[in-house]
């Protein structure tokens, strides 16, 4: 499905004192699709992420969500662009203090007005989605498994029922098998829900099982196209990249599974 | 009307729901009043019911989740339900909730106060002894290493003892030195203020020998050395157990005891005399001076009456007892260190600990050796 832009990054540079990062960067992610952003380490994947969501400022460049642009929004106008939005952090990011239930509705808490009831119901529910027990609720960070703070993390990530999803490194950490069932979980949930997500990832296995199309950072700016698209552009890291052996084998896979 | 309604009516022995607007998050509380409302103004008997949803604009999880739940109320019911007018994107949505069967989560179970606090009690002075009992064990453990280390000289890391020489001695010199200063200038005009309605004024001078020497000089060294070194050294092996490098030095042959905690110790046995010392010069210095600017008893005057106050004794009393806090805080702060956890929280937490219960120890061995010094007369 393609559509109106939901995320258009226009002539984005990033510096940090002489090092240059972006320069002229430009990236559009429609409507309902997943986009994957890959690049060597230092090409400033999670900078682009955290620009993107506000939390850092770029040198110079237009960013815009959801049609607004994120440097002309007041502080009324970005509360209320981020409850569309949806962050997964890499570990999770769930407040240790918190118990995983609480995590869930700390988002729902702040926003709106809801009897306890419908929190535990939202709560239930959300848990339910991302296929993590309902003992879990009552449990602290601390006391799950890495795989286990992930899907609590994307539940939280869910609360508010966003219309973008980012993910940072949604699978590193995890089995191989783990990180093959977040893969569908995922792509699953996108499907179901309506989503846009916009994930950094490394985990070749998880770009191919799950994204629509792929935004590699090379040379500072962004090379975006689909898996194909990609493997037929003739860029040095784009072949070390997807003809390496990890590349190759994780090409192979699906055709081999259909 | 609301941007989003629920609202039903009966027509031969037919239940017409019309679910319908933005069923979303933002609407869900007053939606989930009015399904309360309509389940509860049903008749018992049930015939079929039509959940229309011809006019349903968006639709997020909460909406579904809702639907799905007056679903489940009405056939528990005994009505036949029916959905109608359901387009894709909505369809696609109510099947993921049906699948994933939410259940509420359960509310966290609540205690009675009191008991929590009598359990609480409990547990924290199981928690203290225990942690008493584990904290002599890591004393035993150092000193049997250190004995190790002492018979076979070459183990001894003199690097290592003398950055953290630098480090807790030399760098500290400036903040041990200027609150010793002050307090002794605090002590000489408090009590010269009290001694003056006696006309004793000159005792001033005994006043602050004895209770700096004995007491004064190394309790506050002490304790803020307990607070920068004992809880660096805290804060310095807990991020290297974060980072996992303890669990690198053991795999590797490495003692954590013999290369992290001996020379530690050693190094703050080391420089708390030194600072002690220093602090005892300082504080006399700022009384000397409070005694010759405010109360007209001159430099000479001060150090006669000092000498006849004192002894070499006086002196050796206060500063014998350096050694012992420095062990204390030096095994307290590394003992903390080596407990954390692989999480950050945890690094902040015996910090804190290692801080209070360093400056613990310390006054209640000041304590102790009062006791001893009067049994033994000096």
């Amino acid at each position: 499905m393609q559509g109106q832009p939901v995320i258009s990054v226009r002539e984005l540079s990033t510096r940090f004192g002489s090092q240059v990062v972006h320069e002229e960067l430009e990236l559009d992610v429609s409507q309902g699709e997943i986009l994957g952003i890959v690049g060597a380490s230092g090409t400033g994947k999670s900078v682009l992420l955290h620009e993107i969501l506000g939390l850092m400022r770029p040198v110079r460049g237009r960013i815009l969500v959801l049609g607004q642009d994120l440097a002309a929004l007041g502080d009324a106008a970005r509360r209320a662009l981020q409850a569309r939005q949806g962050v997964l952090f890499q570990d999770g990011a769930l407040f240790s203090s918190m118990t995983v239930g609480q995590n869930i509705q700390a988002p729902l808490r702040e926003r709106l007005e809801l009897s306890e009831e419908l929190l535990g119901h939202l709560a239930g529910l959300k848990l339910a989605l991302v296929g993590l027990p309902l003992d879990a609720c009552n449990k602290y960070p601390a006391e799950l498994s890495g795989g286990m703070r992930k899907r609590a993390g994307l539940a939280r990530a869910l609360a508010l029922d966003p219309e973008i999803l980012f993910l940072d490194e949604p699978t590193a950490g995890l089995d191989p098998i783990g990180a093959a069932e977040f893969d569908r979980l995922i792509r699953g949930l996108q499907q179901s829900l309506g989503l846009t997500a916009v994930m950094v990832t490394h985990d070749l296995d998880t770009l191919i099982a799950t994204c629509d199309r792929i935004a590699a950072l090379v040379d500072k700016r962004a090379l975006v196209g689909t898996l194909d698209e990609l493997r037929n552009l003739d860029h040095p890291w784009l072949r070390a990249y997807f003809d390496g052996p990890r590349g190759r084998a994780a090409l192979r896979a699906p055709l081999e599974e259909a | 009307m609301a941007d989003a309604w629920l609202t039903s009516v009966e027509r031969d022995e037919r239940l017409l729901v019309d679910a319908g607007g933005g069923w979303t998050l933002a609407e869900l509380m007053g939606l989930d009043r009015a399904r309360a409302a309509l389940v509860a103004g049903l008749r018992p008997a049930g015939g079929v019911a039509r959940i229309g949803l011809e006019s349903m604009d968006r639709l997020d999880t909460a909406g579904a989740w809702l639907l799905h739940r007056l679903e489940r109320e009405l056939a528990e019911r005994g009505w036949r339900v029916e959905l109608a007018g359901v387009r894709q994107p909505h369809a696609a949505l109510l099947d993921e909730i049906r699948r994933a069967h939410a259940e509420p989560a359960p509310a966290p179970p609540r205690v009675n106060p009191l008991v929590r606090l009598v359990a609480g009690l409990g547990q924290g002075a199981i928690h203290a002894l225990d942690e008493g009992r584990r904290l002599l064990a890591f004393y035993g453990q150092t000193l049997i290493v250190l004995a190790r280390v002492l018979v076979e000289p070459r183990r001894l890391r003199l690097t290592s003892i003398t950055h953290h020489l630098e480090q807790t001695c030399v760098n500290a010199l400036p903040i041990v030195g200027l609150i010793a200063f002050l307090i002794g200038v605090v002590m000489a005009y408090q009590g010269a203020d009290q001694l003056r309605r006696l006309g004793a004024e000159i005792f001033t001078v005994d006043l602050l020998g004895i209770a700096i020497l004995r007491e004064i000089g190394i309790l506050l060294t002490s304790i803020v050395v307990a607070g920068r070194s004992g809880s660096a050294f805290t804060a310095q092996i807990g991020a290297m157990q974060v980072n996992e490098e303890i669990d690198a030095m053991r795999t590797i042959g490495l003692d954590p005891i013999e290369v992290l905690v001996v020379p530690r110790m050693l190094a703050l046995m080391i420089a708390l005399p030194l600072l002690a010392f220093f602090s005892d010069v300082l504080g006399l210095f700022g009384g000397g001076l409070m005694c010759a600017l405010a109360l007209g008893i001159p430099p000479a005057q001060f150090l006669a009456q000092l000498d006849a106050a004192i002894t070499v004794e006086t002196f050796l009393v206060g500063l014998v007892k350096a050694p012992v806090f420095a062990f204390l805080i030096a095994m307290v702060g590394c003992y903390e260190g080596l407990k954390v956890e692989r999480n950050a929280e945890s690094v902040g937490r015996l910090t804190t600990q290692s801080v209070v219960v360093g400056i613990f120890l310390v006054i209640v061995f000041d304590a102790l050796f009062s006791v001893l010094f009067s049994y033994l007369g000096v």
